[in-house]
């Protein structure tokens, strides 16, 4: 039974299908994707998520303005979340974690990196900002 | 992940379609953008839109291992960040040099898709080298101190703009305009469409900055947002109405006479009014907005449809319709089986079997419908493409070319829009290279320095027709005739139409041209063209007037997957001849046949027809005894080039679903493909435009 829900925020088709594909060789984790800010904020009230990832370039709202709303409202304040990003963001990913991101990771990365991250945050109670 | 092995094939498949996808905006976006250059001011958002695809590019090749993509895009995202946050001017070079990478990047992605692994790697880096002698400009400033912090903005929404929207923020304050922040709260379950309506309002009056979304007092309920908006006018009122969702304006910035500097204390215009409509209430300047109103209201309610779509791989839709033509097959048997049954005396079932055998059919005939449906596309998707060879080789070849496009809605088979695809560019390059004159030489013959190329589809028939016509210098049928000659491709020129003679510069190796360019001249080309417009059942056309100008016809089938065919017998054995290419059909008396320079012709009407016997075409020989004194002349081909093809019998007309032969049968003269019959026969396809270029000239 997979107990632990994983939200993607990322408009990209490809890359949304290269993540799902790397956290379901884990096989632990039911994931839901959306493909823009718009469409994560949607889904937030109808699930019960445990671990967001998001990319940081979306169209309507950004990346930061997404971490910021989850922060700030009470319900899902606690969402550990992870920014998805490229070189050359390292100011917007900055910001990021200044917002109260958790973690950061760059592409191109291994599947494993991501995998070990997901892991860390969902396999083990942890302290989030 | 970074081995383009190591991902799955669906997932390089989903790269592949969205890499294009990408590239294909990007170009329709810097056309655009070129536009908006000329018109005076270039659009930020366009250059911010651009930059996202560079930069979406770069992050879904790295994760793929597509490493030349991925370096090339990662130079253009630099390139276009430095334009985005104004640390570089935009020049036609650097407009140039963009053009130039999009170009190899989608070149790049093709021959990936092809299964290619040529580098490119000289090319990528000219580019980067173009693109860093870009950067050189770069006339960075260094970190000032920001003005953001005396706008008052709350500390929530300054730390969440990302380094462009800051940026975006500070030109609008520098250029002395007013900053709005716009705080809306909205029912989730409607926030989406209210707050797009909302967004393309305001856009109507300025650029929309950031968009936060934020908590309020009924967060179980309702979702809040904090606009930022950058205004040249004063903003008297939005006219803001939805049935639900409070808007509150408040003004910012905005600059003093002869200052630009931030007023220090926001005059607040605050009105939540108790009958949901919203006129904002502010004392000077009118501002535009009518007409921008209603087209932002017009925009939010499609708003929601642009993503219901699904992109699939187009073989999935070849075994759908593999499945629908061995359906229309299993129901042929029920309805024979429903025939005999009535000879045989069961005539209760046998009605009603028939009955539920046409239900069938009807429904059938529905899903086939629906199937070729979905395989359908506009040739509009075309045209994006030809503008940009367009554009590139008019730069190329310093020459003025305006491109208009008609019929973009004309719809045609996905594949074939793919196979098209080549050949209309080879074409357009022809046009522009050899038919459009330069500048100087059209003023000089009295046509406007401008020179046009037209490109328009339509509908006729079963087939779809593809027209590009240029008005540049036509083509000099006298050079076409002597050149043939001295290349040793013709005999004889003397007694050529000139019709006839146009057909010889579809011959392989033939060129006019004395020096080879770049672009076209290397005589390799049309004969191409022609085989690859044959190889979809095409056939390609050429009307030309000296000095006035030439157009190519190109005539359609309006798709491959499912076609109507007429089945003939020639010494008993069976063929298929798609019904689009036949003309009409003739009972033929072995009297009536002339013969003119050793062939055998027919009078038409006012026509002589050639005639072609299938049996000696094919090389069957059947013995005397078995030849029937009748036989029917099948007439197929397009205006002058039509042939009689000569078969023993007609048997009717069945839909095939038409399937390739395979490797080995490649390049089989004279038969393109082979279908099941409903009897459990296979049957062969001629190929009638292949048919018709061999009789023509044998």
């Amino acid at each position: 039974m997979k107990s632990k829900t994983i939200l993607i925020a990322d408009d990209s088709a490809a890359m949304r299908t290269m993540l799902v594909s790397s956290i379901e060789l884990l096989d632990e984790y039911r994931i839901v994707e959306a493909s823009s800010g718009f469409e994560a904020l949607r889904i937030l009230p109808h699930e019960k998520v445990d671990l967001i990832l998001t990319d940081i370039n979306m169209p309507d709202i950004n990346g930061l303005e997404f971490i910021s709303y989850i922060r700030n409202n009470p319900n899902y304040r606690d969402i550990p979340v992870i920014i998805i990003s490229t070189e050359g963001s390292q100011k917007d990913i900055d910001k990021g974690k200044q917002l109260g991101a958790n973690e950061y990771l760059v592409k191109p990365f291994e599947p494993s990196q991501l995998q070990e991250l997901v892991r860390a945050y969902l396999d083990q109670p942890v302290c989030h900002p | 992940m970074t081995n383009p092995n190591s991902g799955s094939d669906k997932a390089v498949k989903d790269f592949l379609a969205e890499a294009e996808e990408i590239v294909d905006q990007l170009a329709a976006e810097l056309a655009d953008l070129a536009d908006s250059i000329s018109a005076g001011e270039a659009d930020p958002d366009l250059i911010n839109s651009i930059f996202r695809g560079a930069h979406s590019l770069k992050g879904i090749s790295g994760m793929f291992g597509f490493k030349e993509i991925s370096e090339l895009s990662h130079h253009m995202e630099n390139l276009l960040d430095c334009l985005r946050l104004g640390k570089v001017p935009l020049d036609n070079t650097i407009m140039g040099v963009l053009y130039e990478c999009m170009e190899l990047l989608s070149e790049i992605i093709r021959s990936i898709a092809l299964g290619g692994d040529t580098e490119h790697a000289p090319e990528i880096s000219a580019c980067i080298n173009s693109i860093n002698a870009c950067l050189d400009h770069d006339k960075s400033q260094g970190d000032a101190v920001s003005p953001l912090n005396l706008l008052g903005l709350p500390e929530r929404v300054l730390s969440s703009l990302t380094e462009y929207e800051e940026h975006r923020l500070l030109d609008n304050l520098s250029r002395g305009k007013r900053v709005y922040s716009v705080h809306a709260s909205f029912e989730m379950l409607s926030f989406d469409t209210d707050l797009a309506t909302l967004t393309d309002l305001l856009k109507g009056f300025g650029e929309v900055l950031s968009t936060l979304p934020g908590v309020g007092e009924n967060m179980e309920t309702h979702i809040d947002f904090d606009i930022l908006l950058g205004t040249s006018g004063q903003i008297e009122e939005i006219g803001w109405s939805p049935a639900n969702g409070s808007v509150v304006l408040k003004l910012l910035y905005a600059p003093a006479a002869g200052d630009a500097a931030p007023v220090s204390s926001a005059k607040e215009q605050h009105a939540t009014p108790p009958d949901k409509t919203f006129p904002v209430a502010a004392s000077v300047a009118p501002v535009p907005v009518g007409t921008a109103i209603a087209a932002g209201m017009d925009r939010a309610v499609s708003a929601k449809s642009v993503s219901r779509t699904v992109r699939v791989d187009i073989s999935k839709l070849d075994e759908l319709m593999n499945i629908v033509g061995e359906l229309v097959l299993a129901h042929k048997s029920i309805a024979d089986v429903a025939g005999e049954m009535l000879n045989e005396g069961f005539s209760r079932y046998a009605v009603d079997l028939g009955k539920a055998a046409k239900g069938l059919e009807r429904k059938l005939s529905e899903l086939q419908g629906g199937v070729m449906d979905i395989r359908m596309v506009p040739v509009g998707q075309l045209y994006e493409k030809m503008s940009r060879i367009v554009r590139k080789i008019s730069r190329e070849q310093e020459k003025k070319v305006d491109l208009n496009f008609y019929g973009a809605d004309t719809e045609l088979d996905k594949l074939i829009v793919e196979d098209i695809s080549d050949p209309m560019m080879h074409i357009i390059r022809n046009a522009i290279d050899h038919g459009v004159e330069s500048p100087e030489a059209r003023l000089k013959s009295g046509k406007s320095e401008k020179g046009s190329i037209t490109i328009s589809s339509y509908q006729k028939g079963n087939h779809v027709v593809i027209e590009i016509e240029d008005d540049g210098n036509g083509i000099d049928v006298e050079k076409v005739k002597k050149r043939a000659l001295q290349q040793g491709l013709v005999d004889d020129v003397d007694n050529v139409s000139d019709r006839d003679a146009l057909d010889f510069i579809f011959l392989p190796g033939f060129s006019t041209t004395e020096n080879v360019s770049d672009v076209s001249g290397r005589g390799v080309g049309m004969d191409v063209v022609r085989n690859n417009i044959a190889a979809i059942s095409g056939m390609v056309d050429i009307r030309t007037q000296k000095g006035a100008g030439t157009c190519f016809t190109i005539t359609l089938p309006i798709t491959l997957a499912i076609i109507k065919v007429l089945v003939v017998a020639c010494v008993g054995r069976s063929y298929a001849v798609p019904i689009t290419s036949v003309l009409e059909t003739l009972l033929l008396k072995e009297n009536e046949i002339e013969t003119v320079e050793r062939r055998e012709v027919i009078k038409l009407r006012d026509f002589t027809l050639p005639l072609l016997r299938l049996d000696r075409f094919f090389g069957l020989s059947a013995p005397a005894a078995d030849r029937s004194s009748e036989s029917f002349v099948i007439v197929v081909g397009a205006a002058e080039k039509r042939l009689g093809i000569v078969v023993d019998d007609l048997k009717g007309q069945q839909d095939i679903v038409i399937k390739s032969l395979g490797e080995a049968f490649r390049g089989y003269r004279g038969i393109s493909g082979a279908a099941d019959l409903g009897d459990l026969s296979t049957i062969l396809v001629l190929d009638v435009a292949g048919i018709i270029n061999e009789a023509r000239h044998n």
